[in-house]
């Protein structure tokens, strides 16, 4: 399926060896953002992925190993990190919205 | 046809929220988030255990999805507005759906779920379930649906469009990045394809980009005039975007969505393979 599976952040059942995962969560003035829509994009600038964060502001991403770019949408509000994913690694990455 | 004909932006859904004869239509891979807010009045459709057979895999016959439009009193005659989550992904997948079975009156709401949602528009968990009709569909308009054979003769022919992004299409990936990746397939793409991620074809908010803006896109990628076009990506739903912009935007002919996509290709034997990264 290419939809976004549930974004909680338990990795149970996955093989974190096989996978760079990128993971974080949305704020907003200290507050995590739920429903906020967060990209991935790719050393191009790229879209890759999407997902839409849980009611706890949290998103995860399965990437490549390498450098992405996060950026994130909300209603009046948009913000950006910056991730490096390796394999078998779970970069945690957090992005501030203004 | 047109994006005039094809597409409606938030404004049109609004005001024609109680219209009896347009019924919107939400198509969420994530079905909860219809059950957290969903337009008023729209029906949900679940694209997976509604629209695939539950054994082998292809659509649900023509008496299936007659029989699921009668119970989700969808009409013949009603005008269907659909719209979802994921850049309308799953959505522009059911509306070449029910254009394969032939509905008349059929338009995708600009931006999906996420623009409306971004906009800060009205949502409710209110479902109000609508009367039975008797749907009639038609069968399939396999002059919009590639077969796995059509794709490899059209290798080098006709036009190939890889709407992946650039990592799945080199093979660097095998899956989108919000999805643990599968190993199932080779990796890598078909020969002789271009590659225009369906997100080239959207705004950051979902909606589609001017007609202006689409045209000089494909034509910068190389999609050749006067040749037919067949698209395709993972599972065949983000190619059904890049369909929808091409035949049902642009006014493109001979546009087909090959919904078998990269999880059938990808496993054939001795089918050539393309593999960049």
């Amino acid at each position: 399926m290419c939809g976004a599976p549930a974004q909680e952040l338990s990795l149970e059942g996955i093989d974190v060896g096989q996978e760079a995962v990128v993971q974080g969560t949305v704020t907003k003035g200290g507050e995590p953002v739920g429903g906020a829509f967060v990209r991935l994009l790719d050393g191009s600038g790229e879209f890759t992925a999407e997902v839409v964060t849980s009611a706890t502001g949290s998103f995860r991403f399965f990437a490549a190993p390498g450098e992405w770019t996060l950026r994130a949408l909300a209603p009046g509000a948009t913000g950006e990190a910056k991730a490096t994913a390796a394999l078998g690694a779970v970069a945690e990455t957090s992005i501030s919205l203004s | 046809m047109s994006r005039a004909d094809n597409l409606v932006d938030a404004a049109w859904v609004e005001a024609h929220l109680d219209d009896p004869k347009v019924v919107l239509v939400e198509v969420d891979e994530d079905v909860s988030a219809y059950d957290k807010g969903h337009i008023r009045g729209a029906v949900r459709l679940d694209w997976k255990t509604e629209l695939q057979d539950p054994v082998k895999r292809d659509f649900v016959d023509k008496r299936s999805f007659e029989q699921l439009l009668s119970k989700k009193g969808i009409a013949n005659d009603d005008t269907v507005v659909l719209y979802g989550g994921n850049n309308n992904w799953f959505a522009a997948y059911a509306y070449w759906y029910f254009k394969l079975y032939g509905h008349a009156d059929i338009k995708l709401l600009d931006g999906g779920r996420k623009k409306w949602e971004l906009d800060s528009r009205e949502l409710t968990d209110e479902v109000r379930p609508r009367p039975a009709t008797e749907y009639v569909a038609k069968d399939q308009d396999l002059s919009i649906r590639a077969f796995r054979d059509e794709v490899v003769a059209a290798i080098g022919t006709k036009n190939l469009v890889d709407v992946r992004s650039p990592d799945e299409f080199t093979g660097k990936l095998l899956a989108p990045a919000h999805l643990p990746q599968e190993q199932s397939q080779r990796a890598g793409h078909v020969p002789t394809a271009i590659n225009v991620p369906w997100s080239k074809a959207a705004n950051e908010d979902g909606t589609f980009k001017s007609d202006d803006k689409l045209r000089e896109l494909y034509a910068a990628a190389g999609l050749k005039d006067g040749v037919e076009t067949i698209a395709y990506c993972r599972i065949g739903e983000r190619s059904s975007h890049t369909w929808f912009v091409l035949q049902e935007l642009l006014g493109h002919t001979g546009v087909k969505n090959y919904d078998g996509s990269w999880t059938e290709y990808g496993s054939l034997v001795g089918v050539p393979i393309e593999k960049t990264a």
